[in-house]
């Protein structure tokens, strides 16, 4: 670390005069904090669309499936759309956190948690539709090759669908333990923040005793970059398997080579537009401005730009080889998207997924935050409409036209939808206040290189340690209970020889009880120290805090929980 | 642990790294450093030998593959050699690109889950695990460096208060 070398070109990556400590409080902060009242709206919300999806699904599957608008031609349409919608989303998770990585990519370090969470949240709300999409739900179980009483009766190798169950499974599994592993030492930060002993014993669970030696971070990035090198041909393979459910079938339309490869770009297109939407919000809600910002919103922009682009290829491609395939029912296929009767539906799909992100070749229009969370909603929609075009499309309308039909959903279909968006946001809106939604571990590693504070000293020319030759030393003795502090000996006169006085005749005393976590009690216990200012409080420090501690025997860990410097710091800059 | 050690806290990674190569240079054995977060170079500057993790991945990968080509060699090919959709299913190679799918997803599924569960062993995490560094703020904003004392305390207080250390803690056990 020691030599920071970036280009000057580069622009701070965290805003603020953040120090590894603010790090840590602001990140911490909506965990320790409560929820507001509009969380729990949103929540109730998101809860009761969950309700509403859970009685749909009990209800088809004890009813059956002709409860959907599925038939005999059109026999895949809402659920598989929205299981390929679903894992779509899932992409924009891995791809943050592992090809990102792979390319060194600073600015990832502030996405990469919530992102690797949508998709955990989006893959498990896209696992539902192949169980709950089967006739025979409560044998799914016969998908898994396990030895039996049927003669030991195997499964088929050949098919995608199984190949579906393989690769939905690998992936949600190898990108839990990516995640996980990655939150340990996040865990373990706000584990050693807790006051309360019940979240004190919750992170301390969740966190696998995190103790952050020397070595266990070298094998930790070992094995970061290993997972980071596994996730992003998982990524690629398991949406290519998604889309062999369609590319190795006979039915025109669907019969593609392209499918891999831009099924994949659409998966990215979709779920950085997600990513997008979800961080746009978040960033407000949870004040981290100072992490996510501008930039990192328009960087995804480009993102969405680029893959929106592969994707609008990807269209022309289809189209022009349609064209000059000579096989009518690739030629009709195509015909009847534009101009039959689902032309509105591809239409929407063309103007959202193609000329939509488009706009972002201006600056102006990809560093506006609210355009930004309006296309990334446009996108979504038309990501969904691009799997609805495929599937139902390609189906309605093939070889025999004996067989033609149309295929509208039933209110059970859309309830399912609805459900897992339910489903998704109950999730995220818990995760959001119970995990650390930046990595904040990495977040520091890339404070002094990337932060604005220190970029701002290499600017300056100054630098951006200095080495005191001053510490406290003291003595512990293991063995028998006495803890003996040679000269931390908290009194008085030390802690203001930090703070500085105050002088009563000259300087007016500041409001102390505008800090969060100062009442009236503990307003008077300072001024009877001899702390009246938000100038002193916010020269507090680690070591002030204890001696504070120490001193009032109230509340120990309070003042640095509460971070009651960054707060007199904020009172201080409000005053100027 | 019958020794006295030292703990010297820091508050900077830049100043860590400078003090871990000084005491190295003085020939001090660094027990253990913590951290609040990767110090790139720690490792190399306090001397630790490379990890070997990546090479289990390796072998973990080999073993998902051996495993899903023995597992559908068997079933397809060996057990119910059946046609399903004119599939040829005389030997493995012949219907081998159906089967790369699968081979591909369990070389990584294995690769993954057993070097992460090889991490977690050597690295002793688990859920329940109680955590082992010394002081709360280490996982915050402060660096913890632990030196054993042989009969040179006071040498090694100035040294690490020269090398900025803003806090020592002396731990002397008494049993």
């Amino acid at each position: 670390m020691a030599s920071h070398y970036e280009a000057p070109i580069r622009k701070p990556l965290v805003l603020g005069d953040k120090g590894y400590h603010d790090v840590s409080v602001d990140i911490a902060a909506p965990v320790e904090g409560r929820a507001n009242k509009q969380w729990w709206i949103v929540f109730s919300i998101a809860l009761a669309a969950l309700l509403w999806g859970v009685g749909a699904i009990i209800y088809t599957i004890s009813t059956g499936i002709g409860t959907w608008g599925l038939n005999k031609t059109v026999n895949w349409a809402w659920d598989i759309t929205n299981f390929v919608w679903w894992v779509g989303i899932g992409h924009a998770g891995t791809l943050i956190s592992a090809v990102l990585l792979l390319f060194r990519q600073k600015w990832r370090m502030a996405i990469n948690r919530s992102a690797e969470a949508m998709t955990i949240f989006s893959v498990i709300q896209a696992g539902l539709f192949p169980i709950i999409h089967m006739g025979r739900p409560w044998l799914a179980y016969w998908v898994v090759p396990i030895p039996n009483q049927f003669g030991s009766l195997w499964v088929n190798f050949n098919s995608p669908l199984l190949w579906d169950v393989f690769a939905i499974s690998t992936y949600l599994s190898v990108s839990l333990v990516f995640w996980w592993t990655g939150l340990l030492p996040d865990f373990g930060m706000i584990r050693d923040r807790a006051v309360k002993p019940f979240q004190k014993k919750i992170y301390g669970l969740v966190s696998f005793g995190w103790t952050g030696r020397a070595k266990d971070w070298q094998r930790f990035e070992e094995v970061s970059l290993v997972l980071a090198g596994l996730a992003t041909p998982l990524v690629l393979s398991v949406h290519t398997i998604v889309s062999f459910d369609f590319a190795t079938s006979v039915i025109p339309g669907w019969h593609t080579t392209i499918f891999p490869p831009y099924f994949v770009a659409g998966a990215i297109f979709s779920g950085f537009a997600m990513v997008q939407t979800l961080l746009i919000i978040m960033r407000k809600v949870s004040h981290l401005e100072d992490y996510i910002t501008v930039q990192h919103i328009e960087l995804m922009n480009i993102v969405i730009m680029i893959t929106g682009s592969i994707v609008g290829c990807a269209y022309i491609t289809e189209l022009f080889i349609a064209w000059y395939s000579g096989v009518e029912y690739e030629q009709y296929a195509f015909l009847n998207r534009a101009t039959g009767p689902y032309w509105w539906a591809y239409l929407l799909m063309m103007s959202c997924n193609v000329v939509s992100p488009q706009i972002m070749w201006f600056k102006k229009i990809r560093t506006s935050i609210v355009i930004s969370f309006i296309i990334s909603i446009v996108v979504n929609v038309g990501m969904w409409f691009e799997r609805f075009v495929i599937i139902v499309t390609s189906l309605h309308r093939d070889y025999l036209p004996s067989s033609w039909t149309m295929f509208s959903p039933t209110f059970v279909d859309i309830g399912i939808f609805i459900g897992t968006i339910g489903f998704f946001f109950v999730l995220f809106l818990l995760y959001s206040r119970t995990f650390p939604v930046i990595a904040q571990a990495e977040v520091k590693s890339i404070l002094k290189s990337s932060g604005s504070r220190f970029k701002a000293l290499r600017d300056a020319g100054k630098p951006l340690y200095t080495i005191s030759k001053n510490g406290i030393v003291r003595e512990t003795i293991i063995g028998n209970e006495e803890e003996a502090a040679v000269s931390a000996e908290p009194d008085k006169e030390s802690l203001l020889s930090t703070l500085g006085s105050f002088d009563s005749g000259t300087q007016e005393p500041d409001d102390l009880k505008k800090v969060k976590g100062i009442g009236p009690l503990m307003e008077k216990t300072l001024n009877k120290l001899g702390i009246f200012s938000f100038l002193q409080v916010s020269k507090m420090t680690q070591k002030e805090y204890d001696m504070l501690d120490a001193l009032t025997g109230a509340f120990p860990g309070r003042a640095q929980r509460d971070d009651w410097a960054g707060q007199a710091k904020m009172f201080l800059n409000n005053d100027k | 642990m019958a020794a006295t050690v030292i703990h010297a806290y820091y508050d900077d990674d830049d100043v860590l790294m400078h003090a871990v190569k000084k005491v190295k240079a003085e020939k001090h054995h660094i027990e253990e450093v913590y951290c609040p977060f990767p110090v790139h170079g720690l490792d190399k500057a306090m001397g630790l030998a490379p990890t070997r993790i990546a090479i289990t991945s390796f072998m973990y990968g080999c073993l998902g593959l051996i495993v899903s080509i023995v597992m559908m060699k068997y079933i397809m090919i060996d057990d119910w050699p059946m046609d399903i959709g004119g599939k040829p299913s005389f030997s493995y190679i012949e219907n081998m690109p159906a089967f790369v799918p699968i081979m591909f997803e369990l070389t990584v599924f294995f690769a993954a889950h057993l070097m992460v569960i090889t991490f977690y062993l050597r690295s002793r995490l688990w859920p329940f695990k109680k955590a082992e560094n010394p002081d709360v703020r280490t996982t915050d904003a402060h660096f913890i460096m632990e030196i054993e004392v042989h009969n040179n305390e006071s040498e090694l207080k100035d040294l690490l208060l020269d090398t900025g250390a803003v806090e020592l803690n002396i731990i002397k056990n008494s049993h």
